[in-house]
């Protein structure tokens, strides 16, 4: 097994949540925005061909930050661009994510069954 | 040095080492996150025999799915607490931000209460996330590829 493979995930993984944690002490950006920053900060270091590089360096550390769900988005489209030219445009982001929002949709609805919210 | 001054001194101080204290359990946090994804990565992958890709989709799916589970046990809360952005910023802050309304308005209903609120935070997310998916693939359309 590969230990720098492990240390990279865990090096460029926590530095994403870092910058977040810099930004919400210094200038008390909500969560909801950070988030949103960082998915289409994903889309745009695809599109410049920066992060297919830092995926391939620090897998997971790369593709689990929110920025990866930005990167599948955009690699979404490409591919469906390539297969669909125009049509794909529209076709690729979410073609690309479904899984992750599907799961997370269908899991919250669970979850929502299950549990009661805590009396505060 | 006066007294005022010395508590403002002070106070900067320590606001200074709490941006710090907060940084790095934020780091930790978010790193061992994407190891224990990365985990199940290779678990599905090499141990399972699965297609790099798809094992790739499902351990990010098994993230979301724990830290679902996490935030209606109530403990996802106290991890958050602790990590700031190391739990916001991962895949489990999106599974949290879903998962935490779709609960809290199950008095609502199911329609207008878990169904509408669990976008309060993924909506926008999706919305300017897809937009810019569709700006990136117009210009890969035109100019790319």
């Amino acid at each position: 097994m590969d230990i720098w493979e492990w240390v990279w995930v865990f090096l460029i993984g926590g530095a994403f949540c870092a910058v977040a944690q810099i930004f919400i002490d210094l200038t008390n950006v909500t969560p909801a925005r950070i988030l949103v920053t960082y998915v289409v900060s994903g889309v745009i270091l695809t599109a410049v061909g920066l992060y297919d590089p830092l995926v391939e360096f620090a897998s997971s550390g790369a593709t689990i930050p929110l920025t990866g769900f930005g990167y599948s988005l955009a690699k979404g489209v490409e591919k469906a661009v390539s297969e669909n030219g125009l049509l794909g445009v529209l076709q690729g982001g979410l073609t690309g994510t479904s899984a992750g929002i599907a799961a997370t949709v269908l899991f919250a609805l669970l979850w929502s069954l299950i549990f009661k919210s805590k009396e505060k | 040095m006066t007294k005022e001054k010395y508590v403002k001194i002070a106070s900067e101080r320590s606001k200074r080492s709490n941006i710090c204290t907060n940084v790095i359990k934020a780091y930790v946090t978010g790193g061992c996150i994407c190891l224990i994804a990365h985990g199940f990565l290779k678990l599905y992958n090499e141990v399972c025999g699965m297609d790099f890709q798809n094992a790739r989709i499902l351990s990010t799916v098994s993230i979301v799915f724990i830290a679902g589970l996490l935030t209606g046990l109530g403990v996802f809360d106290n991890i958050a607490k602790f990590a700031g952005a190391g739990t916001l910023v991962p895949i489990t802050g999106f599974s949290n931000a879903v998962t935490a309304p779709a609960i809290e308005s199950k008095s609502e209903g199911f329609v207008n209460g878990v169904g509408a609120k669990m976008f309060v935070i993924a909506g926008p997310v999706i919305v300017y996330g897809v937009t810019a998916s569709v700006i990136y693939g117009l210009f890969y359309y035109y100019f790319g590829g």
